[in-house]
């Protein structure tokens, strides 16, 4: 694709862009603010003002849509990651939010629910839930590339039992954190007007895209996901690398429920992160990429992400009736998953390519 | 690949023991161990150990929602759990279940072990009219408590349920109480088509027709805190202007007040915004102590001195003069709410 992009005539270079995976998520979100710009302008207002501390912050739509979708755009990572080896999707990564989170208290908390000062420093509380994270991905991984199971049918099990469990590593108590400075990584840290979960999620991302640029991942990943009979004869491990998946999915439910729980400073097992696993593949769709495995673009994914937020931001600023809520939601997302189909899309390149010059159409083949 | 083709078989032949195990009527000897373990999300607590020295005790069998489902749950379970206990003259079996099925296979089992009575909060209110006949022809006595189910009342003994419509009116009288200017209300909704949200809705739907309240976002949160700090900061955003919130749990209230903490608008005693939750959970009732909430709705998850009150009356041979009974809600207002209170209300 990108020899095709490189070569392309000046004409065709309209049709080259709808070609592009990352297409899909910035036409979405052009929509979306296209519409809101027309709808209400003062949708993208931003203003400067002070919370309750007396610390500046950034507010507006715009400010929420950053700060709310960062979880979602760090599981985007893992879960593009994890679809694109294993052909498959991770149906546990809100109940391991729920797991993780209840370890980040449960370490900060001690035994005490409700605790005066921290039990252990925010770092080592957030490092132990890293482990448990990352145990139970490899749990979830163990099962897809030994025991060759469904990754939806093996992730069922964590999706039942795991807020169960999170709930017993807190004594089905309610923990609450009263220290300040666990608050800084959901909210604001004094003195920075921009919400912090939006600056980890873009040390993630770079993070992940230095690990594809220099590292084999994600040529492994994808040869994997594509063929795994001629990836293992090519001398590649197809076991280990849908095992590496899970595992540094494992992190990013980690990264994300350790912000979550920073968020209230408090966990409540059955609503955490619910269903944001759905969410979480479905920005992977929005990204453009193949649920069944393959070819993968992390950055469209990302952006997916960003574009489920938008949608929600946007329909609780038109105050849609409650119980009409997911309709308009699913309305919205099977016109952006027609829109990502390849077949539409292949249609719509054709549609570009015959506007803008009908002639040239052969040097491009 | 016939190593793990045997090892798959061992897999699922354990699996398939510990669900016999699980699910059977009397684990053998050796399992007991399992079977006893207290489980919370499937298994059933047997206890089939004390079948022999059960002669004097009163045997109950209790099904209930899975105590993990919320905290409201975890203080009902505890208080029944602390109530039918071997030195109130109870021989108490537990099991719990969020789904209907299991429940009511869990109901046929406790019928078998021929309980004496049948506790029941039922994870939906259709499909339990064979079994609670099962039941009658037993001899089993069957009360319900926490929610009703749709089954002609012949069927059980006793009904005790939790007045979700009272809950909301007694919130929205307070409210009206407060004698406001104005009233501005973000009504923060619970998953819609539950009794819960139906109840608080509807109480404040009508009175905000009657009296002309202006209800400036109406929108549910699905119980998520997070998502109620979302709605309140997109209201915020477009400039609205309210003073009060009306968050329908506890969660909710939370996530609404973290909103407002960021754009810095007082809320709480004498403060711009009236903040009121429901569900009294502990920590709710102490931001109320503190002065940062106005209002707290119970909805009273202690059921078990109903419930033996109920089974005492009917032990003595008495008749019960109502099948259904509607437990006492309480409210807390700020102004008034005491450290005892916190203490003993608190779940």
């Amino acid at each position: 694709m990108k020899v095709q992009t490189q070569t392309a005539q000046k004409s065709s270079f309209l049709a080259s862009i709808v070609r592009r995976q990352i297409f899909i998520p910035i036409a979405a979100l052009l929509i979306l603010a296209i519409f809101n710009f027309i709808v209400d302008p003062s949708f993208f207002k931003v203003t400067l003002g002070h919370n309750s501390e007396g610390d500046p912050i950034l507010s507006g739509n715009i400010i929420s849509i950053i700060d709310y979708g960062s979880e979602l755009a760090i599981l985007a990572i893992g879960m593009t990651l994890v679809t694109a080896a294993s052909r498959g999707q991770d149906i546990s990564v809100g109940a391991a939010i729920a797991i993780s989170g209840s370890v980040v208290l449960r370490v900060l908390c001690g035994t005490n629910s409700r605790p005066d000062t921290l039990q252990a420093p925010i770092i080592v509380a957030f490092l132990i839930s890293c482990l448990v994270a990352m145990a139970f991905g490899a749990f979830n991984g163990t099962l897809v590339s030994v025991f060759k199971i469904q990754p939806m049918v093996a992730t069922l099990i964590l999706f039942t039992a795991g807020r169960s469990i999170a709930a017993w590593i807190n004594n089905n108590e309610l923990p609450v954190v009263s220290d300040r400075t666990f608050t800084y990584f959901g909210g604001y840290i004094p003195g920075i007007p921009i919400p912090t979960p939006f600056f980890i999620a873009i040390a993630c991302f770079i993070l992940t895209w230095l690990a594809l640029k220099f590292t084999n991942l994600g040529l492994y990943v994808q040869s994997v996901g594509i063929n795994e009979k001629t990836s293992r004869l090519n001398g590649l491990n197809p076991a280990l690398i849908k095992f590496v998946t899970y595992v540094i999915l494992g992190l990013c439910v980690a990264i994300a429920g350790f912000i979550k729980v920073s968020r209230l400073s408090t966990i409540n097992y059955s609503v955490v992160a619910k269903d944001i696993e759905m969410d979480a593949i479905l920005a992977v769709a929005l990204g453009g990429n193949s649920l069944s495995g393959g070819k993968f673009n992390i950055s469209a994914s990302i952006l997916g992400a960003y574009v489920i937020q938008f949608l929600t931001t946007t329909l609780y600023k038109f105050q849609v009736q409650s119980d009409a809520l997911p309709a308009y939601k699913a309305v919205v997302v099977i016109a952006l998953v027609i829109l990502s189909a390849p077949i539409v899309r292949e249609k719509l390149a054709a549609l570009f390519k015959k506007l803008s010059s009908p002639a040239k159409a052969e040097s491009k083949s | 690949m016939r190593i793990k083709k045997v090892l798959a078989m061992a897999a699922s032949t354990v699996l398939c023991g510990a669900m016999f195990v699980g699910c059977g009527a009397s684990g053998s000897s050796s399992s007991n161990n399992e079977a006893n373990k207290p489980d919370a999300t499937s298994k059933a607590d047997t206890a089939n150990n004390d079948n022999s020295s059960s002669g004097s005790l009163i045997k109950v069998g209790i099904i209930n929602n899975d105590p993990n489902e919320s905290g409201y749950r975890t203080a009902n379970v505890n208080d029944l759990k602390a109530t039918f206990t071997k030195e109130n003259g109870f021989d108490a079996s537990f099991a719990y279940s969020l789904k209907n099925e299991e429940q009511i296979n869990y109901a046929q089992k406790f019928i078998q072990d021929e309980v004496d009575y049948l506790l029941l909060s039922a994870a939906d209110t259709a499909g339990w009219d064979s079994v609670l006949k099962d039941a009658k022809d037993a001899g089993v006595r069957v009360i319900l408590f926490d929610r009703t189910i749709d089954a002609d009342e012949s069927l059980y003994d006793a009904s005790i349920v939790s007045d979700m419509d009272k809950e909301g009116e007694q919130a929205v009288e307070w409210l009206k109480s407060q004698d406001l200017k104005a009233y501005d209300i973000i009504h923060l909704q619970g998953v819609m088509g539950t009794a819960a949200q139906k109840g608080r809705s509807g109480a404040l739907d009508k009175t905000a027709k009657e009296l002309g309240w202006n209800i400036v976002t109406q929108q549910t949160a699905e119980w998520n805190a997070e998502k109620a700090q979302q709605i309140v900061q997109s209201a915020i955003d477009a400039n609205k202007k309210f003073n009060v919130i009306y968050a329908e749990n506890d969660d909710m209230a939370k996530g609404a007040v973290a909103a407002l903490d960021r754009a810095n608008i007082s809320h709480g005693v004498d403060k711009d915004v009236v903040v009121i939750g429901f569900d009294c959970n502990k920590w709710a009732l102490e931001e109320l102590k503190k002065g940062n909430w106005n209002y707290d709705g119970q909805c009273n998850p202690f059921q078990s001195t109903y419930i033996k009150d109920i089974i005492d009356k009917l032990e003595k041979g008495e008749t019960l003069p109502e099948k259904k009974i509607i437990m006492d809600e309480k409210g807390f207002d700020a102004k008034t709410i005491t450290d005892a209170d916190v203490e003993q209300y608190g779940i």
